[in-house]
């Protein structure tokens, strides 16, 4: 290996330090497990989001809707069918994922704009199901009676229930898989033809790939992942109510890809460290909090497009 | 049965202008420069709080006068200061701008007149009934149509008959070829949001008079607009209007049949446009 390749290693490396030892720098700087344990699951979320905005260029505001239905699926699954963790991630995902690849065929012709108006619409249904239909998910006040359960395999059991640190790491292998998956597709032949799509649609067109097709694919696997995160999101809080799946939490993955850089494949996860941060510090210091989150949108559109790995490498390239 | 219907159908009807007075807005930003204004529903509650805020001083009817023109002076200030930075850039941005421009609106309705629900006065000789057999045609509720109806043609005469509308209308078909015509597309930008800002709080100050006065008020209110929009199709007035009619009277019709879907039904109708007529009902093809 020489050594461009190497230095190309050197962020991965350093982020999956941070990640593997967050538990243990964390509260050196003033934060508490579930913080750690949010940022990686809203990064996940984020990154996600991102295989479809940065990587194909298609601007999806609706990602709420299947973190929403991931994040449903899970808690229902443990509430009401079998109180196994593992079965309701897997059921969170297969519903996120058939929902997003039946309504797939209807927006992948739109772009622009439209798809973006018409992917926020579409997460509404779901979140009026949630609301309406509260005899079996509680309506406005969210689903709860269920925590997540113990981890048990053959040999052992491990405690992700009252072991925070435990949980943490289950949340890290996971996002580890994903990751590990989202980065060997877009190193792939269809990972660059996504890529193609992105910088000149035409000219995929005329080439003779079919790019409703891999559009088709890549927002069904961005939303399979959105919806794992979703899933890993009930568990956390042990809790899900119909917030999860409003039009507003759409944004909020999308400003944080952009905050951390579209373009980057760890951009989203950074992003996702800064907003939870700032809406964690925000909420405890002041009611208006909502006003800021506000301001910030405004404030990173105006100054901050490239998101903060655009801006670095920027510098570095100059 | 019939007259339950007939009453839901009408409820559904002026839903229905609401959510046509909030689309058009929304449409003509979007027709033009290419925006999708997420805090119109800010813009809406703002031009609520401000009738109620002004009542004291003016009355009803002098509110129903000041308050959108006041909304519409704030959105030429939010155009020029801060939506005419993101014109011609990835559109993603206009979209993140408006969604923090919602926060803000949403926040700071509740910072300045409290969060709870407050009540919202109208004349009251127009909220009696008209007729004992058909309790829900209040007064109202028929001015209500009446004030949408003639927003909507005033709307068109002003597409239609004004320069500045004609001018609207072509730079939404060729930008470009209207700004090396002479037309200061600025200025053409700028008046076009304030009208499209006008029409949402002009709806405000109607939606508050029947719903009451609710920070969240705009919220509530943008997604079905959104829909009217697709139904309609996306770069026709006429469609936008038809749009937001049609979905109000299918969610008035479905409150009799099923009411826990009255409002799932509407993104149901958004569904089978997109999968029979992709365009919209009226949209132009090949636009989007």
């Amino acid at each position: 290996m020489n050594s461009p390749d190497l230095n190309k290693q050197i962020p991965n490396v350093v982020v999956w330090l941070l990640l593997l030892a967050m538990p243990y720098w964390l509260p050196a700087v003033g934060g508490y497990p579930e913080l750690g344990t949010r940022v990686v699951i809203l990064g996940l979320a984020a990154m996600s989001l991102n295989f479809l905005l940065g990587y194909t260029g298609v601007l999806s505001f609706g990602h709420a809707a299947y973190f929403g239905l991931g994040a449903y699926g899970a808690a229902m699954t443990i509430r009401y069918l079998v109180p196994s963790t593992g079965i309701g991630i897997l059921v969170g995902i297969l519903i996120g994922t058939i929902a997003a690849a039946i309504i797939g065929p209807l927006i992948i012709r739109l772009r622009g704009v439209y798809f973006a108006m018409v992917t926020i619409a579409f997460g509404q249904v779901f979140f009026f199901i949630a609301i309406r239909w509260n005899s079996v998910t509680g309506g406005d006040d969210g689903l709860t009676g269920w925590t997540r359960v113990p981890l048990h395999f053959g040999f052992t059991t491990i405690d992700i229930q009252n072991n925070p640190l435990a949980f943490y790491y289950l949340v890290l292998v996971l996002f580890a898989v994903a990751a590990g998956i989202m980065a060997w597709m877009l190193r792939s032949p269809f990972g660059r033809t996504l890529i193609a799509i992105r910088e000149n649609e035409r000219r995929a067109r005329f080439l003779g790939i079919p790019v409703d097709q891999h559009i088709w694919m890549s927002w069904v696997i961005s939303c399979c992942f959105v919806s794992l995160a979703g899933a890993l999101y009930a568990l956390l809080n042990n809790f899900v109510d119909p917030r999860a799946l409003y039009w507003t939490q759409s944004g909020d993955f999308v400003i944080m890809a952009v905050l951390g850089g579209m373009r980057s494949f760890w951009g989203p996860l950074i992003g996702a460290a800064i907003y939870v941060v700032l809406q964690d510090y925000l909420s405890s210091q002041t009611e208006n909090w909502q006003s800021f989150i506000g301001l910030f949108f405004v404030l990173v559109v105006l100054f901050f497009p490239r998101g903060v790995l655009g801006m670095i490498r920027r510098k570095v390239m100059s | 049965m019939t007259q339950l219907l007939l009453f839901n159908v009408f409820n559904g009807l002026i839903v229905g202008a609401f959510y046509a007075l909030m689309a058009l807005g929304l449409s003509l930003i979007l027709n033009l420069s290419g925006v999708i204004n997420f805090a119109h529903g800010g813009f809406l509650a703002i031009g609520g709080y401000l009738a109620y805020t002004l009542i004291p001083y003016v009355g009803f009817w002098g509110a129903l006068v000041l308050a959108p023109l006041l909304t519409a002076v704030i959105g030429f200030i939010v155009e020029r200061v801060l939506i005419v930075r993101v014109y011609g850039r990835d559109p993603l941005y206009s979209l993140l701008l408006t969604f923090g421009l919602a926060f803000i609106f949403e926040d700071g309705t509740r910072f300045i007149w409290g969060a709870q629900s407050l009540p919202f006065q109208v004349p009251g000789w127009l909220m009696t009934p008209l007729s004992s057999d058909y309790f829900f045609l209040t007064g109202y509720r028929l001015f209500m149509v009446l004030v949408v109806a003639i927003a909507v043609i005033g709307l068109f005469l002003i597409l239609t008959r004004t320069r500045l509308g004609i001018r609207i209308r072509a730079g939404t078909l060729d930008l470009e070829t209207v700004s090396v015509l002479g037309v200061n597309v600025r200025i053409l930008r700028n008046m076009n949001f304030g009208l499209g800002v006008y029409l949402a709080g002009l709806a405000g100050v109607l939606a508050v008079g029947q719903l009451g006065l609710q920070p969240t008020i705009g919220a509530s209110l943008i997604m079905p607009s959104f829909v009217a929009i697709i139904v309609g199709g996306l770069g026709s007035l006429p469609g936008t209007l038809l749009g937001g009619l049609l979905i109000g009277v299918a969610s008035g019709i479905t409150t009799v049949f099923f009411p826990s879907a009255t409002e799932a039904v509407i993104y149901v109708m958004m569904a089978v446009v997109l999968l029979i007529r992709p365009r919209g009902l009226l949209g132009e093809e090949g636009r989007f």
